[in-house]
C-alpha cells in the first residue's frame, strides 16, 4: 500500500531549500521525494499549502507507565504525542519503579509496541533509584533500549557521582540528560523574584540551575562526555552553554515552550498548572531563551511533559506536583511565538524539533530522505485554534494555555507510513 | 458603596476607596463595643465559620467576638481536630463548611494562595486571615485604623516596618495597604531577611535600623521566630536584639509623636524592649481591641451590608 503526498511545502532540515514537492511512502519508508511524482497505484494526499515536515521528535516526556497510571499510560501518551506532530518521543526514566533496570526499560517499550502509536525511545537512570548515589547498570540500560541516560525530576547532586556517571556514558557513547538544580539552593515552588516575593511563595533562585549547568558543563569537559541540558530557563544558563559550546565542549540544550513563552507573571492567581520545575522566569530570562534558541545555543525544543490529575492540582500552589502537559500544545506555541514572529524560520523550527534531538539520541529520525521510515508530521502553518484541555488525548489537563489562541497545527501524522 | 467581590482575600487590589470605607464602618463597630451591653442583632442568622489551619489565638478569637457582638452564629474548625488528618483535601473541606451552611469562612492557612483556592471552590465569601507569607489582610486594616484614630490621617505619614520581611504576611498588607492610603513604607531586618525585589511594591528598603527609624511616624515591629534562626536566617536572638532590636534609644530616632505598634505575640527583649513596648508610644492593645472593631465591619460588609443600615441606631 502506497501513500502519494502531493505539493506539500517540503520543510526537511537536511535539505538545502525548502520547495514545494511530492512525497512517496511505500511500505513504511519513504520511497521518493521529488517534484511532480506520479504512483499509479498509490492513494494521493494533496497536501497543497501544508507543512510537511520530518516526523517530530520530543526528547524529553513523562509517560509515567509504570506506576503513576492515573496520570497518564504509554497508551496515552504516544497517542497524545501523535496528535502533537511527534512521531517518536523518549520518555524519562521517574516511573515507579523507576527505569534504572533493564526489566523496567522492556516493560515500557512492550507497553508500545501494544499501543502501536508514537515510537517511543526509554531514557535510563544515572543512578539506582535515582537516589544520586550508586551508577544503575547504564550499559545493560542500553542493551535494553535505554538511548539516553538520565536522572531527571532530580538533579545528581553528587558532582562525584556525575563525574563517574560522564565516565561511564562516554564508554558507552550515551548521552547524560541533566536536569539541574542546586538542591541546597532551591526547595522553593516558583521563580524566586519580584512575584514570589509578592505572592509570598517561596522562590527558587535562577542561581540553583546555573550554578548546576556550570558545573555540569566542567565536569563535560573533564571527561569529554557528551552533555544535553534539559529544560533550560534561564539567562544565566543561555550563557554558560554558549561559552562552553564556544569552547568546544561536547554540550547541546533544549528549552520548552512554556520557557520560551510564559513569565513568572502567570503564577498570579495560583493556578497549579503554571507550577513546573524549572519554573517559569523573568520576562529577562525568556528573552534570552529567545536568544538561545535564534543563535543555536538551545539546540532542542523539548515539551518536559509531565502530566498529573485533577485532584493532585486542585490543592494549595505549595502542595500540588511540578509539571505540566504540553504535547498537544507544542507545535502551536512554537508557530506562535518562534516562526511567525520571526524569531526562528520553520526550517530551525522544525531541526530543533526532530533532526537534532534524534541526533542527540542517536534514534532513527528527522529526516526525510529517500529510504528512512516514513515518519511525517503535516501542518497547517495557518490555521488558529483554540487550546481546550478536554480535547486532548493526554490525561493531564493540567495546561496553563488552556483557552489560548493560537496559530499552527499538525493535522497529521504518519508513523512508518501508518496515518494518525 | 460596596466593596468589589465576596471575598476579602488581600489589599493588592483594593482600592483607596474601599479601604477607607471599610475603616470608617469600622468607627461605628468600635462604639460598639465600648458599651456595657456590646451586641447588635444585625447579622442575626448569618454562619460564620472560622477554619484555622495554623494555630493562632489572637485572631481566632477576634473573628469569633466580632461575630459575636454582630449576632452571627459562629464555629471554630482547628486544622488538628477536622478532617484534614483524615487527609481531607482543602477544596474538600471548603465545599463541606459552604454545604453545612456557613456564609463566611475565614480561613487562616500556612500556605500562600489557600483563602484564594478556597474562594475559588465556593460560592461563600472568604476572609483570609492569614496565608503563608502572602497577606494577612485584616491585620493591615486594623493597624491603618489604629494610626488613623491616633493621627487623624494616613497621607504623608513615614511608617517604618521592622523584622522578617520575608516571611510576613502582615508586612506585605501593611505596604500595600498604606502606600495605598498615601503613606510611604520603609522596610528594614537583616538581608537574609529582605525578600527579593520587596522594592517594587512600592516601599524603601534599609539595612540599618537606625536609618529606617529616622523621622519614621510609625514603627511596625515584627515578630521574630525562632525557627529562622535554626534555618541560618540571622545568627542568634542577642545578636538580632542588639542590631535590630527597638529599644528607648533607637526609638528615639522616630519622630517625638511616633506611634509603636506590633501584631503580636511579642518576643520582651528580642524584637523590642518591655520598656517600650509599655511605654507611652506603645498601641499594641489598641491594635488588638481594634482588630474587634475592623473585622465587625468587614463581616458587616461582605454580609451584604450598606450605606443604608450602618448599625450606629
Amino acid at each position: 500500500m502506497s501513500l502519494l503526498i502531493k505539493n506539500g511545502i517540503i520543510i526537511d532540515p537536511c535539505a538545502e531549500n525548502r520547495a514545494v514537492k511530492d512525497i512517496l511512502v511505500e511500505n513504511g519508508k519513504i520511497a521518493g521525494v521529488s517534484e511532480h511524482l506520479t504512483a499509479p497505484e498509490a492513494e494521493v494526499l494533496d497536501a497543497t499549502d501544508k507543512l510537511v515536515t520530518p516526523g517530530l521528535v520530543d526528547m524529553h516526556v513523562h509517560l509515567r507507565e509504570p506506576g503513576f497510571e492515573a496520570k497518564e499510560t504509554v497508551q496515552t501518551g504516544t497517542l497524545a504525542a501523535l496528535k502533537g506532530g511527534f512521531t517518536s518521543v523518549a520518555c524519562m526514566p521517574n516511573t515507579y519503579p523507576v527505569a534504572d533496570n533493564a526489566s523496567v526499560i522492556r516493560y515500557i517499550l512492550g507497553r508500545a509496541q501494544e499501543a502501536g502509536n508514537a515510537k517511543v525511545y526509554p531514557v535510563g537512570a544515572i543512578t539506582k533509584n535515582s537516589e544520586g548515589s550508586e551508577l544503575a547498570p547504564m550499559a545493560e540500560l542500553k542493551e535494553a533500549g535505554a538511548v539516553a541516560f538520565s536522572d531527571d525530576g532530580k538533579p545528581v547532586n553528587d558532582a562525584a557521582v556525575m563525574r563517574r556517571a560522564m565516565e561511564y556514558a562516554k564508554m558507552l557513547d550515551a548521552v547524560i540528560i541533566s536536569h539541574c538544580e542546586e538542591s541546597t539552593l532551591a526547595g522553593g515552588v516558583m521563580h524566586e523574584g519580584t512575584i514570589s516575593t509578592m505572592l509570598g511563595l517561596k522562590g527558587i533562585p535562577a542561581a540553583a540551575e546555573e550554578v548546576m549547568v556550570a558545573r555540569d558543563v566542567i565536569l563535560a569537559r573533564l571527561t569529554g562526555c557528551r552533555l544535553h541540558i534539559a529544560h533550560v530557563s534561564t539567562a544565566g544558563s543561555v550563557q554558560i552553554i554558549r561559552e562552553a559550546k564556544s569552547r568546544g565542549i561536547k554540550v547541546t540544550a533544549e528549552t520548552t515552550p512554556h520557557h520560551f513563552t510564559l513569565t513568572h507573571d502567570y503564577v498570579h492567581g495560583y493556578d497549579t498548572a503554571t507550577k513546573v520545575n524549572p519554573p517559569l522566569r523573568a520576562p529577562e530570562d525568556v528573552e534570552a531563551i529567545l536568544a538561545g534558541l535564534a543563535d543555536g545555543t538551545i539546540d532542542v525544543i523539548a515539551t518536559d511533559h509531565a502530566p498529573h490529575t485533577e485532584e493532585e492540582k486542585n490543592v494549595e500552589y505549595d502542595l500540588a506536583p511540578f509539571g505540566l502537559v504540553g504535547l498537544e500544545t507544542a507545535v502551536g506555541l512554537v508557530w506562535s511565538q518562534l516562526v511567525l514572529p520571526g524569531f526562528l524560520t520553520a526550517e530551525q523550527a522544525v531541526a530543533k524539533l526532530s533532526l537534532n534531538p534524534a541526533r542527540i539520541l542517536g534514534v532513527p529520525a528527522g529526516s526525510l530522505e529517500v529510504g528512512a521510515p516514513a515518519d511525517i508530521t503535516i501542518i497547517e502553518p495557518r490555521q488558529e485554534w483554540e487550546v481546550n484541555p478536554e480535547s486532548f488525548a493526554s490525561k493531564g489537563k493540567n495546561t496553563p494555555f488552556a483557552g489560548r489562541k493560537l496559530t499552527g497545527k499538525p493535522v497529521m501524522t504518519l508513523v512508518n507510513g501508518t496515518r494518525f | 458603596m460596596t466593596l468589589q467581590g465576596k471575598d476579602l482575600l488581600g489589599l493588592l487590589h483594593k482600592t483607596e476607596s474601599e479601604i477607607e470605607y471599610i475603616l470608617d464602618t469600622a468607627v461605628p463597630m468600635k462604639e460598639i463595643i465600648s458599651r456595657p451591653l456590646k451586641k447588635v442583632p444585625t447579622l442575626r442568622g448569618r454562619t460564620i465559620v472560622n477554619v484555622f489551619y495554623e494555630p493562632s489565638t489572637r485572631t481566632r478569637t477576634s473573628f469569633e467576638l466580632a461575630a459575636k457582638y454582630l449576632s452571627a452564629d459562629s464555629v471554630n474548625i482547628s486544622g488538628s481536630a477536622s478532617s484534614v488528618v483524615k487527609g481531607e483535601s482543602l477544596v474538600d473541606t471548603a465545599r463541606t463548611v459552604k454545604a453545612l451552611g456557613a456564609d463566611i469562612i475565614v480561613v487562616r492557612h500556612a500556605m500562600a494562595g489557600a483563602a484564594e483556592l478556597m474562594a475559588r471552590t465556593v460560592s461563600a465569601s472568604v476572609i483570609n486571615a492569614g496565608d503563608g507569607a502572602h497577606e494577612h489582610p485584616t491585620q493591615a486594616l486594623l493597624d491603618m485604623f489604629t494610626v488613623r484614630e491616633a493621627k487623624g490621617t494616613l497621607k504623608g505619614l513615614e511608617v517604618a516596618i521592622i523584622g522578617d520581611i520575608t516571611h510576613s504576611r502582615v508586612a506585605r498588607s501593611d505596604i500595600w495597604g498604606f502606600s495605598r492610603m498615601g503613606a510611604r513604607v520603609r522596610v528594614c531586618g537583616p538581608p537574609t531577611m529582605i525578600p527579593h525585589g520587596i522594592d517594587t511594591m512600592g516601599c524603601k528598603i534599609f539595612d540599618k535600623v537606625e536609618d529606617a527609624l529616622e523621622g519614621a511616624d510609625v514603627v511596625i515591629v515584627l515578630r521574630i521566630q525562632n525557627e529562622r534562626q535554626q534555618q541560618g536566617l540571622f545568627p542568634g536572638l542577642r545578636e538580632y536584639a542588639n542590631m535590630y532590636g527597638i529599644n528607648s534609644k533607637r526609638l528615639g530616632l522616630a519622630a517625638p509623636d511616633a506611634l509603636l505598634m506590633h501584631p503580636g505575640p511579642i518576643n520582651r527583649g528580642v524584637e523590642l524592649t518591655g520598656e517600650v513596648a509599655d511605654g507611652q508610644q506603645s498601641l499594641i492593645e489598641t491594635q488588638v481591641t481594634n482588630g474587634v472593631a475592623v473585622r465587625m465591619a468587614i463581616l458587616y460588609l461582605l454580609a451584604g451590608g450598606g450605606d443604608a443600615n450602618v448599625p450606629v441606631d
